[in-house]
C-alpha cells in the first residue's frame, strides 16, 4: 500500500483485499476478553476534523484506540476559507507534537492530497471525508460489508456483483470511492440519480448509470442508499422532497421487489422519510447497524497497514 | 540621454540591421550604421519587437503591496519585454475614481520601468449595481480609454448596455470578463470528467460563451466597442469569430479578444495535482480548447495576448484549492510562452507576435504612443529577445513581488535581452537597468 | 501485497529430516504431551501459523488416536505482537482460531515449526495474555536451531539442531509445501 489513503483509486486490488482479510482479524477481536492489541503502541494518531463528524471521528478513534495507538483529537473550527487557522498552519503544529497518522476530514475537496503532498507534514495521512471528493474508509467498511454478506469464503468474493447506488452522487464522497473501490474488486456498479444529481463526466467512470430506480433494483445484490440534504431542493436539484422519494426514496413497496438475498445499506446518517423509510431501514434486509460495526475493523486495519511497516524506507509494500 | 546603437537586429525576425535609437525615437535604421558616440548593443541573433503592450495587468496597487506593487509589477513587465501595461481596477480601493485611476498612473510614471494605463472600473466598487464615473475617469490625467469589472462579470444586461453606449462619448471599450455569475457560483476549476472526479465544482464553457455571446450582440445592437477578456473555450473562439463575420457585413461595431499565455499552453489535468499554483479564473481548459485558442489566434480571430497577470502573496497559494485565490505571474514570460506555443509550431511569425502583443493592444487601448512600427521616427520601444536559448524558470527570480508562477521548473524557449522605452533601456543583457 | 506466502519450494540444501523423521519426531511430542499432562484432559495446542497450524493438527490427531477423544486445536497469529512491527514492512494477518472452550484454566501447548531466537514465542506469550489465563503454557517445536535471544526454552522438541547463525532452516510441510522435510541451507554446513 501507499504510504497515504487519500482516495479509492490508490488501493490495487490486492491492497484492497489485504485490508478487508485484515479487517476480518480485526473483527473477531470483538469476541476477545481484551479488545486491544499492541501493534500500534507508542504510534500517535492525530483526528483532524474541519467538519463535524461525530460517527467517523469516533470510529477512528476506536480504531486507533483499540490498537494502542495514542490518540490525539483535533477539532479545528473554521477552516482557512473562513480565515480561521489555516490548514497548513494547523499541519506544522501536529507536525510538531509527532503524529504518525493523521486522519483528516475536511470541506475542501482536495485537502488531504495538499497534507500529503505539500511537506507541511511527514505524517501518514488518511482521508477521513473531503468536501464532495472522497472517503475512502466508508468505502472499504461498505466493500468489507458487501464482503461478509456475498463473498466470504472465496477469493474474488465479490466479482460479477451488482451494487446499485442511490441518490445525490454529485455531492457524494461515498458514492466517488465506493464507485472506484467496487469496480477495482470486480463489482458491477450503477448510479441511480436524477439527472441533475449525476456529476458531469460520469460516462467515464466505467460505471452504469441509470435515472430509474424500479428498473435497476429487481437485479443487484446490495442498494446502498445516499443521504439527501435538504438544501439539495433550495439548490433546484429537484422540485420536492416528496417527489425525490416518491422517485427515489427506497420505502417498503419498492423493497419488495429486490431480490431475497438483496442487502440495504446507507453510510449515514440516514434522513429517514427522505432517501429511506423507516421500515426498510429496520427491515432485516438492513445492515446499517453492521456498517458502523465493521468501520472500526476496517478502521484499525488502514491504520495497522499503513503505519506499522512506517520506519521502512519508501512505501510499505513488499 | 544615452543614444544606443543597436547592430544587427532581426527586426521581426527579419534580415540583420542596425537601428540608431536617439532623442525617445527611432533615429535611423540602415546597415552598418555609425555608432557616432552612442552605446552598441549587439543583437546579433537576436529578434527585434515593437515594445510590448499588455491590456491586462494586474499591479495590486492600491490595497495588496503585499502581492505586488506598481513598481514591482512594472519591473517584471520590462523583464517580459512590455513598455505599456494597463493596470486592471480591482484595487482595494476600487479604481472607480479619476482620484485612483490617477494615483496609479503617477506611480507608473515615477516607476519609470514602463508605461501604465490604468483601466476604470465599469460599476461603483465592481458590485455591478451602477456606472462607475467613467467620463471623469476618461477625461482624468490617466486618459482611461479600457473599463473592466476584471475579476467579475458586468452580468447585467441593461447595466452592460448601458455601458457599451456611455463610453462610446470618448472612445473608450469595455473589456468584459465573461463568466455567467449563476452559473459559476462556488466554481473551482473547468467542468468536465475531471472537475467530476476531484470532486471541484465545475466551471462549465458556457457560463463563459454564453456572456460573450450575449456581449456581442449588445455590442452590435448599440454599435459600440466591445473586448473580450481571456477566451479561454473553443466555443467561446467560436462565437468570436462568427460575430467578427458578421461585422464585415454590417459594420459600425467593433469585436476584438483576448487569450491568455496560460491558456494557450497548460491544461485542466493539472488540477489533479489539488496544487493551487494552477488555480486561475478562467481556469484552464482542455487540450480541445488549447487547440482552438491557438488556432483562433492564428488566423486574428483573437487580436491579443494579454497576460492577465495575476500575482499573489505565498499564503494565498499555499493552502487547500478551494481557499486559495485565483491567478498566476504572467508577464516575464509571455512571450515565451507565444513562441513555445504559436511561433515554433509555425502559427505565427514575428510580425504576427507584433501584431497580437504590440499594435493591437496598444489600438485597442487607444494608446498612440506604443505598438508602432519599428521604423524611423516611431517612439523607441524596443524589445530584442532571442529566441534560441532555452531557459528553466526559477520562481525565485522573478523581478515581481509574488512567486505564483505555474512554470516553475519548466523548460521554456527565448529570453528578453534589452527593452528600450521611449529609448531608454529598462532591461540590457537580460537584467534590470535600475537594480 | 496481500498475496499468500509462496509454498516453499523443492529443497536443495541439505535434508536432516526426512518425512518419517518428522512423523516419528511428532508421535514422540504427542506421547512427551500425555505423559507430562497425566493425559489429554484440559490440554488445548495453538499452532503459530504458518507451518506451526499444521503440526499442531498433526499431534492432536496422535493424541487423539491414543486417547480415544478430540482435543481442541487452534490458531494463535503473533504478528501485532511483534516487537519488529515498525522495522518491516505491514504483514498480513493470519487467523487467530481459539477453540470454542476458551483457554482460561487449560494447559496451552504452542506448537511452532523451528525455535530460533525466541522472540516469536515472547510475542505468543503476550498474544495469549491477551486470551485468557491458561493454568499452564507449554512449547513444542519440531527443531530447535539454538542462538536465543530471550530466556526461553521448549518443553517439547522434535530434533535439537546446532547451526551456524548465516545457516538457513528450512520447514516444509505436506498441505502448505509439497513434501514433508529440514533441510539447512547456507555456508558452513556441508564443508
Amino acid at each position: 500500500m501507499k504510504r497515504h489513503l487519500l482516495s479509492a483509486a490508490d488501493l490495487t486490488r490486492d491492497d484492497a483485499e489485504l485490508v478487508l482479510a485484515t479487517a476480518q482479524e480485526m473483527r473477531s477481536l470483538a469476541d476477545r476478553p481484551i479488545k486491544k492489541l499492541p501493534a500500534l503502541r507508542g504510534r500517535t494518531v492525530v483526528n483532524l476534523f474541519f467538519e463535524d463528524s461525530t460517527r467517523t471521528r469516533i470510529s477512528f478513534e476506536a480504531a486507533a484506540k483499540r490498537l494502542s495507538a495514542d490518540v490525539i483529537n483535533f477539532a479545528a473550527k473554521g477552516s482557512s476559507v473562513s480565515k480561521g487557522e489555516s490548514l497548513k498552519d494547523t499541519a506544522l503544529t501536529l507536525e510538531a507534537m509527532g503524529a504518525d497518522a493523521v486522519v483528516v476530514r475536511h470541506p475542501a475537496s482536495g485537502a488531504p492530497h495538499r497534507l500529503a503532498h505539500s511537506g507541511w507534514v511527514r505524517s501518514s495521512v488518511v482521508n477521513a471525508g473531503d468536501g464532495t471528493h472522497e472517503h475512502p474508509t466508508q468505502a472499504l467498511l461498505d466493500a468489507f460489508t458487501l464482503w461478509q454478506h456475498l463473498g466470504q469464503g472465496t477469493r474474488s468474493g465479490l466479482d460479477g456483483r451488482r451494487v446499485a447506488i442511490v441518490g445525490d452522487v454529485l455531492h457524494s464522497r461515498v458514492a466517488r470511492s465506493n464507485a472506484l473501490l467496487l469496480q477495482t474488486l470486480g463489482v458491477q456498479v450503477t448510479l441511480v440519480a436524477p439527472p441533475t444529481l449525476l456529476p458531469v463526466g460520469v460516462e467515464s467512470w466505467g460505471v452504469e448509470t441509470s435515472f430509474d430506480l424500479d428498473a435497476v433494483i429487481p437485479q443487484v445484490d446490495a442498494v446502498m442508499m445516499l443521504r439527501v440534504q435538504a438544501e439539495r431542493m433550495n439548490g433546484g436539484f429537484f422540485p420536492t422532497a416528496r417527489e425525490y422519494s416518491r422517485r427515489y426514496g427506497l420505502d417498503g413497496r419498492r423493497m419488495a421487489t429486490l431480490p431475497d438475498h438483496t442487502i440495504v445499506m446507507h453510510p449515514g446518517p440516514m434522513v429517514r422519510g427522505m432517501e429511506i423509510t423507516a421500515e426498510v431501514a429496520d427491515s432485516t434486509r438492513s445492515v446499517i447497524v453492521e456498517q458502523v460495526t465493521n468501520g472500526v475493523a476496517v478502521r484499525m486495519a488502514v491504520l495497522y497497514l499503513l503505519l506499522s511497516g512506517m520506519d521502512v524506507e519508501g512505501e510499505t509494500a513488499p | 540621454m544615452t543614444a544606443y546603437l543597436i547592430k544587427n537586429a532581426e527586426i521581426l525576425g527579419g534580415e540583420p540591421t542596425d537601428l540608431l535609437l536617439r532623442d525617445g525615437v527611432i533615429a535611423e535604421i540602415g546597415t552598418s550604421l555609425d555608432a557616432g558616440g552612442a552605446d552598441v548593443v549587439d543583437a546579433t541573433g537576436l529578434v527585434a519587437l515593437p515594445g510590448l503592450v499588455d491590456l491586462h495587468t494586474h499591479l495590486r496597487e492600491p490595497g495588496r503591496e503585499d502581492a505586488e506593487t506598481v513598481e514591482t509589477g512594472t519591473r517584471a513587465a520590462a523583464m517580459g519585454g512590455f513598455t505599456a501595461v494597463h493596470a486592471m481596477a480591482n484595487t482595494d480601493p476600487v479604481a472607480d475614481t479619476a482620484g485612483v485611476v490617477e494615483q496609479v498612473w503617477r506611480l507608473g510614471r515615477e516607476a519609470g520601468h514602463c508605461d501604465v494605463y490604468p483601466v476604470g472600473a465599469v460599476t461603483v466598487g465592481l458590485a455591478g449595481q451602477r456606472l462607475a464615473e467613467l467620463g471623469a475617469m476618461a477625461d482624468s490625467a490617466a486618459r482611461v480609454r479600457v473599463f473592466s469589472d476584471d475579476g467579475r462579470c458586468v452580468s447585467d444586461a441593461v447595466l452592460m448596455r448601458r455601458a457599451l453606449e456611455y463610453v462610446k462619448a470618448f472612445d473608450g471599450v469595455i473589456a468584459q470578463h465573461a463568466q455567467e455569475p449563476r452559473l459559476t457560483e462556488g466554481a473551482q476549476m473547468n467542468e468536465g470528467e475531471l472537475s467530476g472526479r476531484l470532486g471541484l465544482t465545475g466551471w462549465p464553457a458556457v457560463a463563459e460563451e454564453a456572456i460573450i455571446a450575449r456581449d456581442c450582440l449588445l455590442a452590435a445592437h448599440v454599435g459600440s466597442r466591445l473586448h473580450v477578456c481571456h477566451v479561454s473555450t473553443a466555443g467561446s473562439v467560436e462565437i468570436v469569430r462568427d460575430a467578427k463575420a458578421r461585422l464585415g457585413r454590417e459594420g459600425g461595431w467593433d469585436i476584438t479578444a483576448e487569450v491568455c499565455p496560460h491558456h494557450l499552453l497548460l491544461t485542466d489535468d493539472l488540477a489533479a495535482t489539488y496544487d493551487p499554483i494552477y488555480k486561475v479564473n478562467p481556469p484552464l481548459r482542455t487540450h480541445a480548447d488549447v487547440a482552438a485558442l491557438r488556432a483562433g489566434l492564428a488566423d486574428g480571430t483573437i487580436d491579443v495576448v494579454a497576460t492577465d497577470h495575476a500575482p499573489h502573496p505565498h499564503e494565498d497559494k499555499d493552502c487547500e484549492w478551494a481557499a486559495a485565490a485565483f491567478g498566476m505571474l504572467g508577464l516575464e514570460t509571455a512571450l515565451s510562452i507565444v513562441q513555445e506555443t504559436m511561433v515554433d509550431p509555425g502559427l505565427l511569425d514575428w510580425a504576427g507576435v507584433a501584431e497580437r502583443m504590440s499594435s493591437a493592444p496598444a489600438r485597442i487601448g487607444r494608446v498612440a504612443d506604443h505598438g508602432r512600427p519599428l521604423q524611423v521616427g516611431s517612439p523607441a520601444h524596443v524589445v530584442l529577445y532571442d529566441p534560441a536559448v532555452r531557459r528553466t524558470v526559477q520562481a525565485a527570480e522573478s523581478a515581481s513581488l509574488s512567486r505564483n508562477t505555474p512554470y516553475r521548473g519548466m523548460q521554456l524557449p527565448g529570453r528578453v535581452v534589452a527593452t528600450f522605452l521611449r529609448g531608454h533601456a529598462t532591461v540590457l543583457d537580460g537584467k534590470l537597468t535600475s537594480q | 501485497m496481500g498475496a499468500q506466502p509462496a509454498p516453499e519450494a523443492p529443497t536443495t540444501g541439505r535434508v536432516v529430516l526426512d518425512a518419517r523423521d518428522i512423523t516419528r519426531a511428532l508421535t514422540r511430542i504427542s506421547h512427551e504431551i500425555l505423559e507430562r499432562n497425566k493425559g489429554a484432559a484440559d490440554l488445548v495446542l495453538l499452532g503459530i501459523p504458518r507451518r506451526g497450524v499444521p503440526l499442531a493438527h498433526r499431534i492432536a490427531e496422535r493424541i487423539t488416536s491414543v486417547e480415544g477423544h478430540d482435543v481442541p486445536v487452534g490458531s494463535l497469529d503473533i504478528t501485532m505482537y511483534r516487537d519488529d512491527l515498525r522495522m518491516k514492512p505491514a504483514r498480513a494477518l493470519l487467523p487467530t482460531q481459539i477453540p470454542a472452550g476458551g483457554i482460561d484454566g487449560k494447559v496451552v501447548v504452542l506448537v511452532d515449526d523451528v525455535l530460533f531466537s525466541g522472540r516469536t514465542i515472547r510475542a505468543a506469550l503476550d498474544a495469549l495474555n491477551d486470551l485468557g489465563r491458561p493454568t499452564a503454557v507449554r512449547l513444542a517445536v519440531l527443531v530447535d536451531r539454538g542462538h536465543r535471544e530471550l530466556p526461553i526454552r521448549a518443553d517439547f522438541v522434535g530434533k535439537n539442531l546446532p547451526t551456524s547463525l548465516v545457516e538457513r532452516v528450512r520447514v516444509t510441510l505436506e498441505g502448505i509445501d509439497d513434501t514433508d522435510a529440514v533441510t539447512i541451507q547456507g555456508t558452513g554446513s556441508d564443508a
